[in-house]
């Protein structure tokens, strides 16, 4: 794949050179490179459109740079949006709750359950919080042994009730118990849901109204398709939540599902995931991602060859 | 409904009685087919086989498009699938016959086994399972719950323990029992961890210490939801342990699984199985057609 998008810009980006003005002929172009790749990337069809048109509309509005030659200045006005794109600044997660309450959501195996412990281990040992972890899954074949054996791992203490088939309870009751133990931190993990399944978005959306959370967090799975931006939207109107947590970044995927979600939902990436250890856990940082998705490395050597 | 006959209809209004598809049905094309996970160049694929069609067959009406539309997507899985079975079988001569489940982490190989157990018993055949991923968190206990609602044997070892022993385990216990079907489950695991790959290749050898010529079927099973990184995996886990089926998971979603296509084509292996739900029901035997239209709907 890599090699397929260095090879597609080299021949792109060659019709670029040796032309001492931008026309639209030349962009056109290269941004149908462009596109596809971010399409290959997994950028959701409709916002990679629109991407190429801003970058179309904002070079043909640049006269060329004498400093810069016209590939550079492509490369350059396709970073730029990109790094916008994926929203500037890292952002942190608020931990202003007494407790604060955090609360998880996403698809199916999209990664809660392990992001709810390493998110624990993290504030515990980097932030030095008392935390609780919440056992909500009262659906999926030994969810609650799972984040059970996860706690054990990292010597954070696990709230679930055996036979309560209520989460929305257990939630409650939780909060209760944080409070009489001292936590000040309470992260909830809840099972797995489509976003079309009505009713479990209801009851998502119960327990948040029910423990008022200062993070809802969507975890989402980094190798995600196109399907991301309806995902992402349907859980956002719902829950309203707070950031995104990208997982699975230790895989070889270009992630682009990242830029659909930005764009849909306009929340921040907080965290990523990188391994299946506890410790396999870092914040977002924008311009990485955005490097990444493009393979920008590659792009930006590629036209220091040129 | 309503986008279906949209898109057919626009598709045929631009089409019918020209020697060319006109862009802008191109275009149409191109959106439904990528949105659904296809891909750019399987999608272009697609579209030339339909220009040639078109060039071909001069005057089309909308029934013969919408038709040939299908059949030229559906095409792309026709060498591979046969796409028309609609029970769960497992091939005679084969006992037991042994099946390994593989996939990325939490793309539902442990729930497809206890589906697949099912249908398999229900079908009269005695299923043992293998638990294999001695790995993550509870995995075991999670089969375990799988083999007690489908009231099948399991065999497991402790979390931690050498899923290749676990593997010998449940063929040598298979064998004894004179099962007829094994279903090892694994650890889901990155296709681009070489350590964790070359495990998957240790677990089958050590395999065909019991019963030389298994697994008979390596399963890969895929995320519906999974973009073009699907290609890479189905690439690197054929590399590792020959995949030779598919299970397309979570299609009860608004995912379309569009990304199987190109990966029939392009390694030549049968999707058999598609998982609609988290019910023990929720599995489907592979329709190609079916599963062509739903990008239209
Ligand atoms: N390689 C890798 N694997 C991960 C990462 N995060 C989670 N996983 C794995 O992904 C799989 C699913 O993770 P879970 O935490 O069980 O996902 P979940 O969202 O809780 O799943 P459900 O509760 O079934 O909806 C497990 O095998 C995890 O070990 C990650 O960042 N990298
Ligand atoms: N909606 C839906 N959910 C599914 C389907 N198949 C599996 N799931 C859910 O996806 C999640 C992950 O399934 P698992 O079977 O644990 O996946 P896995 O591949 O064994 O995961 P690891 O062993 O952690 O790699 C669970 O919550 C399942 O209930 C399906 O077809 N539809
Ligand atoms: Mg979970
Ligand atoms: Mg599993």
């Amino acid at each position: 794949m890599f090699n397929n998008l260095s090879d597609k810009l080299d021949k792109a980006l060659h019709v670029l050179k040796g032309h001492g003005k931008i026309t639209e002929v030349n962009v056109a172009e290269t941004l149908k490179e462009v596109r596809r790749a971010l399409l290959d990337a997994d950028v959701n069809f409709k916002i990679a459109k629109n991407f190429t048109k801003t970058v179309k509309e904002k070079a043909l509005g640049q006269d060329v740079l004498t400093s810069l030659n016209p590939s550079q200045l492509m490369v350059k006005l396709v970073k730029d949006e990109l790094t916008e794109l994926m929203g500037g600044e890292t952002v942190g997660i608020n931990l202003s709750g007494n407790p604060t309450v955090i609360l998880m959501s996403g698809l199916q195996g999209s990664g809660k359950t392990t992001f709810s412990g390493k998110l624990a281990n993290y504030l515990k040992t980097k932030k030095t919080k008392q935390v609780l972890l919440v056992g909500c899954d009262v659906y999926r074949p030994a969810a609650i042994n799972q984040l059970q054996v996860v706690g054990e791992q990292i010597g954070v203490e696990v709230y679930a009730e055996v036979g309560n088939q209520n989460p929305v309870e257990i939630s409650q009751n939780a909060l209760k118990h944080a409070k009489s133990t001292g936590k000040n931190v309470v992260i909830i993990d809840t099972a797995g849901r489509l976003a079309v399944d009505e009713e479990m978005m209801t009851e998502i959306s119960n327990i948040h109204k029910a423990v008022n959370p200062q993070e809802t967090l969507f975890v989402v799975d980094s190798m995600t398709g196109q399907d991301a931006v309806n995902t992402a939207k349907a859980f956002n109107d719902i829950l309203n939540f707070e950031g995104v947590v990208l997982t699975k970044l230790d895989g070889d995927t270009r992630g682009g599902a990242a830029l659909s979600i930005k764009s849909v939902v306009d929340k921040p990436i907080k965290f990523i995931g990188t391994g299946e250890k506890m410790e396999a856990i870092d914040v977002f940082h924008p311009d990485r991602m955005a490097d990444r998705i493009l393979g920008m490395g590659d792009v930006v050597s590629l036209v220091e060859r040129a | 409904e309503k986008s279906k006959t949209t898109f057919f209809s626009k598709l045929s209004k631009a089409v019918a009685g020209k020697a060319k598809v006109d862009d802008d049905v191109l275009d149409n094309l191109e959106e439904v087919l990528v949105s659904s996970d296809v891909g750019v160049e399987t999608t272009l694929k697609v579209i030339d086989r339909i220009e040639a069609r078109v060039a071909k067959d001069k005057y089309l009406g909308t029934t013969e498009l919408n038709a040939i539309l299908r059949e030229e997507i559906a095409g792309l899985l026709a060498e591979t699938n046969v796409g028309n079975e609609t029970d769960f079988t497992i091939p005679e001569g084969k006992k037991p016959y042994v099946i390994m489940v593989v996939g990325v982490n939490g793309v539902g190989k442990t729930t497809t086994i206890g589906k697949l157990a099912s249908q398999f018993k229900k079908a009269g055949k005695k299923v043992v399972l293998g638990a294999a991923d001695t790995f993550r968190a509870a995995a075991i206990d999670q089969l375990q719950v799988w083999a007690d609602r489908v009231d099948v044997p399991i065999v497991r070892q402790d979390m931690g323990s050498d899923p290749a022993s676990v593997a010998f385990d449940t063929l040598t216990s298979a064998v004894s029992q004179n099962a007829d079907v094994v279903i090892i489950d694994t650890a889901g695991r990155l296709h681009n961890k070489v350590n964790l790959m070359n495990e998957l290749t240790k677990i089958k050898r050590v395999m065909q210490k019991v019963v030389a010529d298994a697994p008979h079927e390596v399963l890969l099973v895929l995320d519906g939801s999974t973009g073009q990184n699907a290609f890479e995996q189905a690439k690197q886990f054929t590399l590792a342990t020959e995949v030779t089926s598919l299970a397309v998971t979570k299609l009860d979603g608004t995912a379309k699984g569009g990304v199987v296509i190109g990966i029939s084509d392009q390694f030549q292996i049968p999707v058999k199985y598609i998982g609609v739900g988290e019910g023990i029901e929720d599995l489907q035997v592979f329709n190609k057609i079916e599963f062509v239209d739903s990008f239209f709907k």
